[in-house]
C-alpha cells in the first residue's frame, strides 16, 4: 500500500513536468484518434456496404456504360430479387469545387436496394412522378440550405447540356454510418433527353445493383452473370458490393499507408515524451532508491513504483486524449464540406486502440529507468550526484 | 558577457539520453512534416510538368478532367480552322484530338487488385505536340492496327502491361508493341494507341474527348481565349495551356495531402514542444547551482536567458537536420496513387523543394523557441542566493 501512496506522491512531485507530460500524451492520443478516424471515413462505403448487394459494371472499368437490356437477363437469374441500376452524371453545380455525387438512378427500384436510406412515403411517392425530379440526403440538404421544392441547376459534362431538377424528397441516413450525401434523380429523364440529342447514348446504364436473397450465393450468382454476357462487346464484372467499394480505394491505398505510418509515429512520439520524463525522474530519484533498496525494499517494490508512475500518467494523458478527441473530430466534421467524408464518427475500437496504446507505451516507456534502477548498486546509488 | 558556446554545447552532452530522445522527438515531427509536403510537391511538379505551355488543351467547361469531357467532331472542326494553330515542316496544322479512358488493371503485388489505367488515343500529331515521348523499348504502334505503347511507370507496376503482352479489352486484343519513356512526367503514367482505332473499339463515333494544339507564338494564348469566347459553336468549351490544364489535375490531391499533412503535423509539433520544454525544465532544475554560480560570476541575467535558449535552438534544429536528413532519402522513392483529378494511377517522386526545407527550418525554430522560452526565462529569473544555496 506504502508503494502506491509513494508512487502517486512521486508523480505529483514535479507538477509542471508532470502536467505538461500529461498534455504531450493527450494530444498525441487525440491526433491518434482524429487520424484513425479519417482512415475509417476513407473505408466508409466499404463498411456501408451489405452482404446480400453485388454490382456488375462493364469489365474495362467503371466508365464503360452497360446495355439497359442486360437488366430483364440478370433479374431472371435464379436467387436475384431485386435489379436496380444508376449512371454516374457529374456535371457541376454553381463551381467545380461544389463537389457531391450525383446519380441518375432507377426511381422505382433504388430505394429497395438502400434501405438505409430512409424516405418517408408520400416524398417517395412525389419523387416517382414527377420526371425531373430529385431525391438527396439530409446531409446535402442541410449543407446548401435546399428544401423540397427547390429547382436545382446542373451543368452536365459527360450528359452535355443544362440540367434541372425539383428537390421532392429528402432521404434520412438510417444511423451515422450511412451516407447523406448522395442526389439522385430519374435515369430515364436524362436517357430520354439523350436519345434526342446524342443519338446512340440512349439505352446505357452505368452499373447494376443486384439484391440478392441468400448472401451465401453470392459468389455463385456473380459468375452465372458474367457468364451470360461473356463474349459480348460489353462483358461484366459482378462482385459483391464490398469488394466493388474497395475497388474504389484500392487506388488510394498510398494515402491509407501514409496514415497508417503517421499514427505508429504518433505513438513513438508519446513514447518518447513518457519515457524522457520518466527517465529524468528516476535519474534524480536514484539516491532515493538506493535508500529504499537499503531500508529493504526489493527490485518488484521499484519496478512497480517506476511502472505504476508511468502507467498513471499515461493514463491520465490518455484519458484527457479522448476526451477532447470527440469535440476535435465535430469541429472538424463542421469545418470540411460534408460530401469529403460523408460518414465522420469516431469509431469505438478507434477509443479502444487510443486506450490500449496509451496502457503499452505507459509501460514500455518505464522499462528503461527500471532497468537502470536495479542494476545500479546501492553504493552507486547512494554516490550519484544529479 | 556571452556564456561561452562550449558551454552551452557540453551541457548538452551531459545528459546524453534525454538530448537524444528530445532530437529524436523534434526529427520525427520534421520528418512527418517535410514528406508530406514532398509528396503533395511530387505529385504538383509531375503534372506540371505534363503539359507544355506552348499547347492549348481545349475540354468541355462543364468537365473535371479529360475522361468526362466529350468534343464531337463538328466542334473539333471548329477549332481545327482556328489561324493561330501552328503548322509542321510537313505543312499540315498540329493538332491531336485525344481519346481518353480508364481501364482497369491488377495491379502487382497487390494479390489481384485493381487500378484505374488512362488509355489514350492520339493523331500523329501528338508526338510533335509531346515530344517528350520517346519510345525506349519495342517500336512505335502501326496506325490503323490494333497495338498500344505503354508508358514505362505502367509497365512497372501493372501485370500484362509489359512489352509484348497483350490485353484485352472493348472487345478485342491489343497487342503492346513498345515501352516508352517521357523522363517522369504524367505521360508516362498513360497507354497509347491510334485514336481511330479507340474511337472504333469503343463506339465513339467521331468524338473525342479533349484537342490539344501548338499555337504559332507561345503569346496568343488570349487571342485563342477570345476566339473561344467569341465563337458561338465554342460556348461549351474552354481553351487552356496545357500546362495549366494538368497542373490543375494535381490540385486536389496536393491540397488535400497538404491541409491533412499540416493539420497533423500542427498536432504533432505541439508535442515535440512539450518534450522539449520538459527537457529544458529539467535542465534548468538540475543546473540550479551552476546557474548561481554564473551568476554569482557576473553573468548577466540576459547572457542566462540567451544560453538556455541557444540550448534549445540546438536540440530543435539538430532534429531539423536529422528529420531532413531521413526525409531527403524519400527522393529515391516512386510512388503511384490514385489521382482523382484524372481518376487514374499517377506515378511521381517525392520532391524535396527549397521552400519545404525553409519552412522545415523555421518549423524547427518555432518549435525549439516555444519549447525553450518559459525554462530559459525561469532560469534568468533565479535568485543567486538561493540557487546557490539550494540542493
Amino acid at each position: 500500500m506504502k508503494v502506491f501512496k509513494l508512487m502517486f506522491k512521486n508523480a505529483l512531485r514535479h507538477k509542471l513536468r508532470t502536467f505538461l507530460t500529461i498534455l504531450g500524451i493527450s494530444i498525441a492520443v487525440v491526433a491518434f484518434g482524429f487520424l484513425r478516424t479519417v482512415v475509417t471515413a476513407w473505408y466508409a462505403g466499404v463498411e456501408m456496404s451489405a452482404a446480400n448487394r453485388l454490382v456488375t459494371r462493364n469489365s474495362i472499368s467503371f466508365i464503360f456504360p452497360l446495355p439497359y437490356a442486360y437488366r430483364d437477363r440478370i433479374a431472371r437469374i435464379p436467387g436475384v430479387e431485386t435489379v436496380s441500376y444508376a449512371n454516374w452524371f457529374g456535371g457541376v453545380y454553381i463551381d467545380k469545387s461544389q463537389f457531391f455525387p450525383r446519380m441518375a438512378v432507377d426511381a422505382e427500384t433504388i430505394f429497395e436496394v438502400y434501405p438505409e436510406f430512409i424516405v418517408p412515403p408520400d416524398q417517395l411517392e412525389a419523387f416517382k412522378k414527377e420526371r425531373n425530379a430529385c431525391v438527396m440526403g439530409a446531409d446535402l440538404a442541410q449543407q446548401y440550405g435546399f428544401k423540397i421544392g427547390d429547382v436545382i441547376p446542373i451543368e452536365g459534362d459527360i450528359y452535355p447540356g443544362k440540367w434541372e431538377f425539383v428537390v421532392r424528397a429528402i432521404y434520412q441516413p438510417r444511423d451515422k454510418t450511412v451516407d447523406g450525401t448522395q442526389f439522385y434523380f430519374h435515369w430515364e429523364y436524362v436517357d430520354e433527353r439523350m436519345k434526342q440529342e446524342m443519338p446512340g447514348r440512349e439505352g446505357d446504364v452505368g452499373w447494376y445493383i443486384i439484391k440478392i436473397n441468400d448472401p451465401n450465393q453470392s459468389a455463385t450468382i456473380s459468375e452465372q452473370v458474367d457468364n451470360l454476357f461473356k463474349n459480348s462487346r460489353a462483358e461484366t464484372k459482378t462482385e459483391t458490393e464490398r469488394a466493388f467499394q474497395e475497388g474504389f480505394i484500392q487506388g488510394t491505398s498510398l494515402i491509407i499507408t501514409l496514415l497508417n505510418f503517421i499514427s505508429f509515429v504518433i505513438i513513438g512520439i508519446i513514447l518518447l515524451v513518457l519515457g524522457n520524463t520518466m527517465i529524468m525522474s528516476a535519474r534524480e530519484r536514484t539516491k532515493e532508491y538506493a535508500v529504499l533498496k537499503t531500508i529493504g525494499f526489493s527490485g518488484k517494490h521499484l519496478l512497480g513504483l517506476i511502472a505504476g508512475e508511468s502507467l498513471v500518467i499515461s493514463a491520465l494523458g490518455g484519458a484527457l486524449g479522448l476526451l477532447l478527441t470527440y469535440p476535435l473530430v465535430g469541429v472538424f466534421s463542421i469545418a470540411v464540406p460534408k460530401s469529403w467524408f460523408p460518414v465522420f464518427y469516431v469509431e469505438p475500437t478507434t477509443l479502444v486502440m487510443a486506450g490500449l496504446s496509451a496502457l503499452v507505451v505507459g509501460i514500455v516507456a518505464s522499462l528503461f529507468p527500471v532497468q537502470r534502477a536495479l542494476r545500479t548498486s546501492i553504493v552507486d546509488g547512494l554516490r550519484f550526484v544529479g | 558577457m556571452k556564456i561561452p558556446m562550449k558551454y552551452i554545447v557540453r551541457s548538452l552532452f551531459t545528459r546524453r539520453l534525454t538530448t537524444a530522445i528530445t532530437v529524436l522527438g523534434v526529427a520525427l515531427v520534421v520528418f512527418v512534416f517535410t514528406s508530406v509536403l514532398m509528396m503533395s510537391d511530387g505529385i504538383r511538379q509531375t503534372l506540371r510538368g505534363t503539359g507544355s505551355s506552348e499547347n492549348v488543351l481545349v475540354a468541355r467547361k462543364a468537365a473535371n478532367g479529360e475522361i468526362s469531357s466529350i468534343i464531337t467532331s463538328d466542334v473539333y472542326g471548329v477549332i481545327s480552322s482556328l489561324p493561330q494553330i501552328a503548322r509542321g515542316v510537313d505543312g499540315r496544322s498540329i493538332i491531336s484530338g485525344d481519346v481518353v479512358v480508364v481501364i482497369n488493371l491488377e495491379k502487382i503485388g497487390t494479390n489481384g487488385g485493381i487500378s484505374n489505367v488512362t488509355v489514350r488515343g492520339v493523331s500523329a500529331a501528338a508526338f510533335q505536340l509531346r515530344p517528350q515521348v520517346r519510345i525506349k523499348e519495342g517500336r512505335m504502334f502501326n496506325w490503323g492496327a490494333r497495338e498500344i505503347i505503354v508508358g514505362s511507370s505502367i509497365a512497372r507496376r501493372f501485370n500484362g502491361a509489359q512489352l509484348g503482352s497483350t490485353i484485352k479489352f472493348a472487345g478485342d486484343v491489343w497487342t503492346i508493341v513498345g515501352l516508352y519513356e517521357t523522363g517522369g512526367d504524367g505521360f508516362n503514367s498513360e497507354m497509347w494507341g491510334d485514336v481511330s482505332q479507340l474511337q472504333d473499339a469503343f463506339r465513339r463515333g467521331g468524338s473525342y474527348s479533349t484537342v490539344t494544339f501548338r499555337m504559332a507564338n507561345p503569346d496568343q494564348l488570349e487571342l485563342v481565349k477570345k476566339a473561344f469566347a467569341d465563337d458561338n459553336r465554342l460556348q461549351q468549351f474552354e481553351a487552356k495551356s496545357e500546362r495549366v490544364f494538368f497542373e490543375e489535375q494535381s490540385e486536389f490531391m496536393s491540397i488535400f495531402i497538404s491541409v491533412l499533412g499540416i493539420f497533423i503535423t500542427v498536432f504533432f509539433s505541439v508535442g515535440a514542444i512539450i518534450g522539449a520544454m520538459i527537457t529544458m525544465y529539467a535542465a534548468v532544475a538540475n543546473r540550479t547551482v551552476e546557474i548561481g554560480t554564473l551568476r554569482a560570476l557576473g553573468f548577466k541575467r540576459r547572457s542566462v536567458l540567451t544560453a538556455f535558449l541557444i540550448e534549445s535552438f540546438l536540440l530543435s534544429l539538430a532534429g531539423a537536420a536529422a528529420g531532413m536528413f531521413l526525409a531527403s532519402f524519400l527522393q529515391f522513392v516512386q510512388v503511384s496513387t490514385m489521382n482523382f483529378g484524372s481518376f487514374s494511377e499517377l506515378e511521381f517522386t517525392f520532391a524535396l523543394t527549397a521552400w519545404t526545407i525553409f519552412f522545415g527550418v523555421i518549423f524547427a525554430i518555432i518549435m525549439g523557441f516555444a519549447g525553450g522560452f518559459l525554462p530559459s526565462i525561469r532560469a534568468a529569473r533565479l535568485n543567486i542566493v538561493n540557487a546557490l544555496r539550494s540542493t
